[in-house]
């Protein structure tokens, strides 16, 4: 399956190039950029890891670094979701203006839906990630899985 | 209609209202009175201050005759006052504005301050017809209601959304469907990409569907869809019933099921919809309102109530979602007309606006801003001129255009939300999208087939009428998109 959070994620993966002009947007209306970064792509999971600090003062002309700071997160962290986030400090919205996930795992194995019938035909509903059967940092064929999966997740 | 020889102003009799103090064109406005701005036709031969001063005056202290016990209170304080009347072009009508001390009104009671300002005085003999076309909410009044449950921000931040306007379909036909099927129409919409469907106005708890068992459908139906897509999905499930009772029955059950979103009918009038809010906020639920049956009398320009106040009663009693109009839809929508109410919904500040149809300045004093739902006759061709005219934060409603597309229910739902995608993408690119659109759209639909499918079904749909409800000032140029 195809995860799709995230503000482009039925266009086809945007190249650098207008990833870039997306990051030039965000950076003429002054929005701080973050690069976050997970192996627990639950859709409640507001939470993902920083890759570092959010660049609140980068210049529009210095988009280059945003787009360099993104490579090496890339390079470091090959089988994990990563997403840029761009924030909006301004008052009465201090929130997220824009969330475009950047990278996936090769596999993307989803989720299962757990079924608790309870009382009066009621349906209690959770949603588990395949991925996340396993601890962090053994998930999407990273390190050895303890789900007695193989570790490209084909068994899954 | 008094008669006016040297008249006391407390001889028993009927005196005019204006010589009572219902007008008084040297009145100093204060920060915290409630303004209000009224479009009068008064019967011929009437005078317009004084149709003014009887409106003020019905819609505070007065009766038709001059009462003694007034004297028994500060009764200036407690009198509205008439304080400009202007006449629209050469037509028969004008624009009266007034303004009521806050000390008239009940603390957050949307009840009260529709009681006391729309209460009595739209059948007024004298009168051939009266509009209110605006309201000042003073900031000490706001202060004393709850606004939205949620607003746009927390919604936002709920949902995992961000960066394009939400999309959404209302399953049709609205009528027959058992909850097996229901549920089937839901599961695919969401499934296909959109974030929301919706229960219609009048789907409630009819003999073909009870609301129990279209719960249980709809809600497996979402969790399914978010199990397939990793998304935040929601069915705004419709609690509107016949006793209060029976809403707050229906929202548990919501609740139980794990729905993160219920709707309300305006029907339901503007006590229930307000008691739903306070529960919408203790139990965490967004709140949709469906505005059934305001067009009655929002509608026509010279009678009734605008929209433009109906919203704004309605984000102080507090809903995250109102339907606000489309513009290009099937539904009536002057482009202007509609900017205002959706800056009514979305601004911390709305400055006078002539061409907007804002009559005074508001200040909405951190209340948190409505969702504006655009609902009917709306498909991806439009997309373009949807963000144009509508901005990011709204909620796009494409029923017809999800469900009637030829390969079926979740191929619309992937036309629609690829069609958004891609027009936010242009934008941010710096593209000219609103005239650019339909080339932005074809480009994507060569990726997409679904897209490309919708595109040229309803290629020719569009419903160009003349608005009945549009403002007295007219715009010089186009108007321009807005930048939510």
């Amino acid at each position: 399956m195809r995860i799709t959070q995230g503000t482009f994620s039925f266009l086809p993966d945007l190249t650098d190039e207008q990833l870039e002009a997306q990051m030039r947007y965000a950076l003429q209306h002054g929005w701080a950029i973050m690069i976050e970064h997970t192996d627990d792509p639950h859709p409640r999971n507001a939470l993902w890891d920083m890759w570092d600090q959010p660049a609140f003062d980068t210049e529009v002309d210095d988009v280059g670094e945003v787009m360099e700071n993104l490579r090496l997160a890339r390079e470091a962290l090959p089988e994990r979701y990563i997403k840029v986030q761009c924030y909006d400090a301004s008052l009465g919205q201090q929130s997220a203006r824009l969330s475009i996930i950047v990278q996936r795992p090769s596999d993307e194995p989803g989720f299962r839906i757990e079924r608790r019938e309870t009382h009066d035909r009621t349906i209690d509903y959770q949603l588990h990630s395949y991925a996340t059967v396993d601890p962090p940092g053994r998930r999407y064929g990273q390190g050895e899985s303890h789900n007695g999966a193989a570790s490209d997740g084909s068994a899954r | 209609m008094a008669d006016t020889e040297e008249k006391g102003r407390w001889d028993s009799g009927v005196t005019p209202y204006a010589e009572m103090g219902y007008w008084n064109a040297d009145y100093e406005v204060k920060d915290t009175d409630v303004l209000a701005a009224f479009r009068i036709t008064p019967q011929p031969g009437v005078d317009p201050i004084e149709a003014a001063a009887a409106v003020a005056g019905e819609s505070s202290t007065a009766t038709w005759t001059v009462v003694w016990t007034d004297r028994l209170t500060p009764h200036e304080h407690y009198q509205a006052v008439a304080y400009s009347v202007e006449q629209v072009g050469d037509t028969d009508q004008y624009i009266a504005k007034m303004a009521y001390d806050i000390d008239l009104f009940e603390e957050g009671s949307i009840a009260n301050l529709t009681s006391s300002i729309i209460g009595n005085v739209f059948g007024f003999k004298a009168l051939k017809a009266l509009r209110l076309e605006d309201l000042r909410i003073p900031v000490a009044y706001l202060k004393t209601f709850p606004g939205p449950p949620h607003g746009i921000v927390m919604e936002r931040e709920y949902l995992d959304k961000f960066g394009r306007p939400l999309i959404g379909a209302t399953t049709k036909p609205k009528l027959g469907l058992s909850a097996m099927n229901y549920g089937r129409v839901v599961y695919e919409a969401l499934r296909g990409g959109l974030d929301f469907t919706k229960d219609d106005e009048n789907i409630n708890s009819q003999p073909f569907m009870r609301w129990r068992d279209r719960y249980v459908h709809a809600m497996e139906a979402v969790n399914r869809a978010s199990a397939v897509t990793g998304e935040v999905k929601g069915h705004y499930l419709n609690v509107t019933a016949p006793t209060m009772e029976q809403m707050y029955e229906r929202a548990e059950f919501a609740k139980e099921l794990g729905s993160i979103i219920i709707m309300m009918d305006l029907t339901v009038g503007f006590v229930a919809m307000q008691s739903m809010s306070k529960w919408a906020r203790a139990n965490g639920l967004i709140l949709h309102l469906h505005r059934a049956g305001h067009a009655t009398y929002t509608r026509q320009k010279s009678h009734g109530v605008s929209f433009r106040v109906l919203a704004k009663w309605c984000r102080m009693l507090g809903v995250d979602h109102i339907h606000a109009g489309t513009v290009v839809g099937k539904l009536e929508g002057d482009p202007n007309a509609i900017k205002g109410y959706y800056d009514v919904c979305r601004e911390r500040y709305n400055a006078e606006n002539a061409q907007t149809g804002l009559y005074f300045d508001q200040d909405w004093a951190s209340l948190p801003g409505m969702f504006p739902v655009a609902s009917g006759g709306i498909h991806a061709g439009q997309m373009h001129q949807l963000l144009g005219y509508l901005g990011e934060d709204s909620i796009l409603q494409f029923g017809g255009g999800t469900i009637g597309h030829p390969m079926g229910i979740a191929a619309g739902a992937t036309a629609n939300r690829i069609a958004v995608e891609a027009i936010i993408q242009a934008r941010n690119e710096g593209r000219d999208y609103w005239e650019e659109g339909p080339d932005i759209l074809k480009q994507a639909g060569k990726t997409s087939k679904e897209l490309a499918s919708a595109l040229e079904v309803w290629k020719d749909v569009s419903f160009e009428f003349e608005s009945t409800d549009t403002p007295d000032v007219s715009p010089t140029a186009e108007p321009t998109a807005t930048e939510a």
